[in-house]
């Protein structure tokens, strides 16, 4: 039952990421992203990990991809193709094509040697809010704040940028 | 596997909830035009059948047998698609809100929710965060700019305003701890749960700001920028009409009812009311009048105060609701923590 049903969504959030790449128009590679997302968050909580699911779809689904639509709305998606023209875009074939396939590699190794094999004798209700926040509040403590302090930042400089000059 | 556990009986409520909500939408335009009537001095519909009560039905079946038009400048499968995905979150919102106690139906113990799932509130905003799509989606593809703007609107709209609705729930989970000691993210919990009267007093505080920000999350009056009929001729929805309209229409009203009924059960204790520890179907009377009270609140704003402008809505926002949110949040985990 669970097999079957892991079986059909990851061929759904394959296609979802087949679809990113492939589709000419920039609103309908946000949306199969979309799929994917969701298709993620089912899968965080089929692991019983259902914090991760919804914060997958509170913090993807539901403001990147709303942004990503917004800006392709206000830039308009269909200038890309004609900005980089063929000439232009060998030297980043060549670059994506080596980093994807170093990605690759990577993965092979990590399914030959064992490292990404399935963690075995998981803590029960690991993945419970209660389970998460406890441990980001002890354990975790000094990198949450740390990354929430790089985030203020980012934010702050957001605002900069965003404020229009003062007169001289 | 016991399948009549698994599938029946969550098939068989989710049916009935979703027929509920469907007779739910139709009268509440029935209850908008008439409430809205009579704070215009009007009767409001008044022909088909006793008390115009027949008028939804005339109203459906109107828009059912429209003539389907398709514009041939839109993108036509995301346009088919927006009003789909601008129902389906508010419908879902239900699975987590608990309708009534525990009832004993045909000799089974049957509990009036979906699902009790530990993560009630975080569910509550994953819907409300999806449900920006539908709207969005309806303006790209519509392909003309009215309705991009009202699109546009809506995305900074609802992103805006879910920060001060999250913080506000953030402090509600807060004050759940207040009681047994272990707090909790179940609405289904958070009903059943004794408050003393002061947790109920801090809670109120915070009722206005929780219900301005679902007013803007709901796209409902004075914060309706999304479909400003004067300037960007009903925004989103111009391309859309005949069922595909109705849809859009459904989405809206049967949002407004998932937020009352959030509302009633965050902050007016959901079904509970007296006696119904000896009638528990008592408590789903309680739950519904309580909602159609708050929804009485949707109206009586809407027939009382004037649209704002963009500029008015975020500046509200960004420079007063959030602030006042944070502070709440402060305050209410240091009471907490106090106590």
């Amino acid at each position: 039952m669970q097999l079957v049903l892991f079986f059909v969504l990851a061929l759904l959030a394959v296609a979802g990421a087949v679809g990113v790449v492939l589709s000419k128009n920039a609103v309908y590679s946000a949306l199969a992203l979309l799929l994917n997302f969701a298709v993620l968050a089912v899968f965080y909580i089929m692991l019983n990990a259902q914090f991760l699911g919804v914060v997958q779809v509170i913090v993807y689904a539901g403001a990147i991809v709303v942004l990503f639509l917004f800006v392709i709305m206000l830039i308009g998606g269909q200038l890309a193709p004609d900005a980089l023209t063929a000439g232009s875009r060998r030297p980043a074939r060549v670059v994506a094509l080596i980093a994807g396939l170093v990605a690759l590699a990577g993965l092979a190794y990590g399914l030959v040697s064992g490292a990404l094999a399935p963690q075995t004798g998981q803590v029960q209700g690991s993945g419970s809010v209660q389970a998460i926040g406890r441990v980001l509040f002890t354990d975790y403590l000094l990198p949450f704040e740390l990354a929430s302090v790089l985030l203020l930042v980012a934010m702050i400089g957001a605002v900069v940028l965003a404020r229009k000059p003062t007169k001289s | 596997m016991n399948w009549i556990e698994v599938f029946l009986i969550p098939f068989i409520k989710s049916l009935v909830l979703i027929l509920a909500l469907l007779t739910g939408f139709a009268y509440m335009t029935y209850y908008e035009r008439k409430v809205l009537a009579r704070f215009h001095v009007r009767y409001g519909p008044n022909r088909a059948g006793p008390f115009g009560l027949l008028q939804p039905v005339a109203d459906a079946i109107k828009a059912i047998f429209k003539e389907e038009i398709i514009p041939a400048h839109v993108d036509k499968w995301v346009y088919l698609a927006a009003p789909v995905l601008a129902l389906i979150p508010a419908l879902i919102a239900f699975a987590v809100i608990p309708i009534g106690p525990d009832l004993n139906l045909f000799g089974r113990q049957v509990s009036l929710y979906i699902a009790d799932v530990n993560i009630g509130f975080l569910y509550v905003l994953a819907v409300a965060s999806v449900g920006t799509y539908g709207v969005i989606l309806a303006g790209w593809s519509s392909n003309n700019n009215y309705s991009l703007l009202g699109a546009l609107r809506t995305a900074a709209q609802m992103v805006s305003y879910e920060l001060p609705l999250g913080i506000i729930l953030v402090a509600v989970v807060l004050t759940t701890s207040l009681a047994t000691g272990e707090g909790s993210l179940s609405l289904v919990g958070l009903v059943q749960q004794e408050r003393p009267w002061w947790v109920w007093l801090w809670l109120w505080v915070a009722f206005p700001i929780f219900f301005i920000c679902m007013l803007a999350e709901t796209n409902r009056s004075p914060f309706d920028l999304p479909e400003t009929e004067n300037e960007l001729v009903a925004g989103f929805q111009t391309e859309y009409g005949g069922i595909k309209f109705a849809l859009f229409f459904m989405a809206e009203y049967i949002h407004m009812i998932t937020a009352s009924a959030i509302m009633a059960t965050v902050f007016f204790g959901g079904w509970q009311g007296p006696f119904v520890d000896r009638w528990p179907a008592l408590g789903i009377l309680y739950f519904v009048v309580k909602v159609i009270l708050v929804l009485f609140l949707f109206l009586w704003v809407r027939a009382s105060v004037p649209r704002v402008r963009y500029d008015q809505l975020m500046h509200f926002c960004w420079k007063f609701l959030f602030p006042v949110s944070l502070v709440y949040l402060a305050i209410t985990a240091v009471l907490v923590a106090l106590l």
